[in-house]
């Protein structure tokens, strides 16, 4: 009786699991002038949810992403991230958030060119320092086979082309398992191509894998593909 | 976050800037050998040239000194006990500087374990005759065994083997000042009259220099034996015990006890030579200085090539933290990067000290003064080597601490925005 309870609710939490909300956020810009950015801004993300925002340029949609992946800390409201609330956090907390639970990928691919593909794959891995380096090794190597691109893992970063170091970002984004992905214009820098594999990979993930992604674009197309779209205007959400 | 990973990423960084890196890296290298190198030459010439002095001055010396008793007989008298005493000048009685039960106390200090060795020493006032001119003179009657262990006798004997003395009666080994006043060869006999007035025929056996010129004109040494029978004594009589010890900070304090213990006269080293103490503390301290100095430069060096990094490398510090290094794993990497630019710029520079050192070692360096070396002396002493590197090291910490804090503070968002 007492496990067939238990199992309903865990079948429950699968169903409708909160990954992040946000709760009435305010952001200002107080350089030269005060600018309201973002007015009382709420919604939730649910477990294995593909969203879109979408928006005009200067609709504040990045500052909410940033404000979002915990790296802007300078807001009001409430922020919660797998039932944590992230107001109070030390830097370094935020940080173990953002390695553990975010995984994030830019418009511009941000690979170090220092480092070859495989250990830039690697590095939120490393920082973890959950599981040995061979096993994580193993990993980033699995995650780039299915991305199609294990070929370039002993290759330097900088040796690759764009669409390639996008789906690197993604593997490095997804070394670590994260509840929920972010992206800040993954396509915008690519041709319909790479932006066509791009969007297969985002679907595979998540209707394969049950991940989250919330995905800044202006591209419309994109975001009509999505399960969800948030349209912002002037710092509001519309729809 | 590993330590090694942390090592990783900063060499990865490093490679990225390898003409930089090596030019810090080089840069603290110099400053260490140069440290090293300097410290040695410094560290040597001082102990050549202390040891001129210190290395034939026993820590302490017991003799008997010439001076009216203490304890003067008005002074034994009651009756004049509140009275002013108006003697003065009192001289002393005629003493005799012979010291009393030399045997009892020899015995009693070969004992003693914190005494490495006894030699006694005797001197006798003579005239050395040139023609008929004569030259103010000392003899010191040693026993060469004993010297040449505790004073290094050897060392400074010439054109001659100091055993000759005691194995040859009536043998001189003559100051190099008088040997040549007096155009002694080896196998000549001089001619030296003593205080009372006999002369006495000597056969030169070799020549000493001391390095200090004024003493070579007078001094010479004889054995103990010869040395008694030119002052007319029997063969127990010594005026003076060398003693020297293992630990010569404790010549002070030792010295008041043995004067206790035997009723004798004692001075010690660091009475009798204060001032050779100072002279090398002073140059220790100007040499340390110029070296800690050099370091320095070399720690702005370095901590003007983390910032141009810290620069250049802005969207990878931003990426790092987008992707969850903390300020703090930031911060380590680039004192990673500091301390092995550091580490390896010290181990370079020690090696590269070690080589400067042998050439100064090779440079000829010939000098009256010291007669033993032919080059110059280096102390190739391994606590310069540590003290270097660990200077080398702190130096770098700190030159990378400041920029690894401003790496530390950089703002994703802005980098990330800027684009």
């Amino acid at each position: 009786m007492l496990l067939i309870q238990w199992k309903s609710l865990e079948g429950n939490k699968m169903e409708k699991q909160i990954v992040l909300e946000a709760k009435s956020i305010y952001k200002s810009f107080h350089d030269p002038v005060k600018i309201d950015v973002l007015k009382d801004l709420s919604f939730t993300i649910n477990r294995g949810e593909f969203v879109a925002i979408t928006g005009r340029s200067g609709c504040g949609k990045s500052t909410l992403l940033y404000i979002l992946s915990t790296m802007d800390s300078d807001y009001e409201g409430e922020l919660w991230i797998d039932h944590e609330l992230m107001a109070g956090k030390t830097e370094a907390e935020l940080a173990r958030v953002r390695n553990e639970k975010i995984g994030f990928i830019f418009q511009f691919h941000y690979l170090l060119n220092e480092f070859s593909v495989l250990k830039n794959v690697m590095l939120p891995g490393l920082k973890a320092n959950k599981l040995s380096e061979q096993e994580l090794e193993h990993n980033a190597y699995e995650l780039l086979k299915k991305l199609g691109i294990e070929k370039l893992a002993m290759k330097m970063a900088y040796q690759v082309s764009g669409g390639e170091k996008q789906r690197i970002a993604i593997a490095r984004a997804m070394i670590n398992d994260p509840l929920i992905l972010m992206c800040d214009e993954p396509t915008g820098n690519l041709d319909s191509k790479n932006t066509e594999i791009v969007f297969d990979i985002f679907s595979e993930l998540v209707n394969t894998f049950n991940k989250t992604l919330l995905v800044v674009t202006h591209d419309q197309n994109f975001a009509d593909n999505t399960q969800r779209n948030i349209i912002m205007e002037d710092g509001r959400i519309i729809s | 976050m590993k330590v090694k990973h942390i090592f990783e990423i900063a060499k990865a960084l490093l490679l990225a800037r390898s003409k930089q890196t090596l030019v810090a890296a080089i840069g603290v290298a110099f400053s260490v050998a140069f440290f090293v190198s300097l410290l040695g030459f410094m560290e040597g010439l001082n102990t050549l040239l202390d040891g001129l002095v210190l290395n034939r001055t026993p820590h302490i010396r017991l003799y008997n000194d010439i001076r009216p008793s203490d304890n003067q007989p008005i002074a034994l008298d009651s009756t004049f006990k509140n009275y002013h005493h108006f003697i003065h000048s009192i001289k002393p009685a005629n003493a005799r500087k012979e010291i009393y039960q030399v045997e009892t106390i020899f015995k009693r200090l070969k004992n003693d374990s914190r005494v490495i060795g006894v030699a006694p020493k005797l001197s006798a006032q003579v005239f050395y005759n040139l023609g008929n001119i004569e030259l103010n003179g000392v003899v010191n009657g040693v026993e060469v065994g004993q010297e040449s262990k505790l004073f290094k006798f050897q060392d400074y004997v010439f054109g001659g083997n100091a055993f000759d003395l005691e194995n040859r009666s009536n043998s001189i080994i003559l100051g190099q000042g008088i040997a040549d006043k007096m155009q002694a060869k080896k196998g000549d006999l001089i001619q030296v009259t003593t205080i009372y007035g006999e002369q006495f025929s000597l056969k030169v056996v070799g020549f000493f220099q001391s390095g200090l010129v004024e003493l070579d004109k007078v001094q010479s040494y004889v054995s103990l034996a010869t040395c008694q029978k030119l002052l007319g004594e029997s063969s127990n009589y010594m005026t003076d015990i060398q003693i020297k010890l293992y630990d010569m900070d404790k010549a002070p304090e030792l010295a008041k006890e043995y004067a206790a213990l035997f009723k004798i006269d004692a001075e010690d080293i660091q009475t009798a030579n204060a001032q050779f103490e100072t002279g090398s503390s002073a140059r220790t301290i100007i040499s340390f200085s110029v070296g800690i100095v050099l370091l320095i430069v070399a720690g702005f060096g370095i901590y003007n090539i983390l910032n141009m990094m810290i620069y250049e490398k802005m969207d990878t510090i931003a990426i790092l933290k987008a992707t969850g290094f903390s300020g703090a794993d930031v911060k380590k990497i680039f004192i990673a990067i500091s301390l092995s630019i550091g580490l390896g710029g010290a181990l370079l520079g020690a090696l590269l000290g070690l080589l400067f050192s042998v050439a100064i070692d090779h440079i000829p360096f010939n000098s009256a003064a010291v007669p033993m070396v032919d080059t110059y002396p280096v102390d190739y002493g391994i606590q310069y080597y540590a003290i270097a590197v660990i200077f080398a090291v702190a130096t770098t910490y700190f030159a990378g601490w400041f920029p690894s804090r401003k790496a530390s503070v950089v703002d994703p968002v802005e980098i990330i925005r800027g684009k």
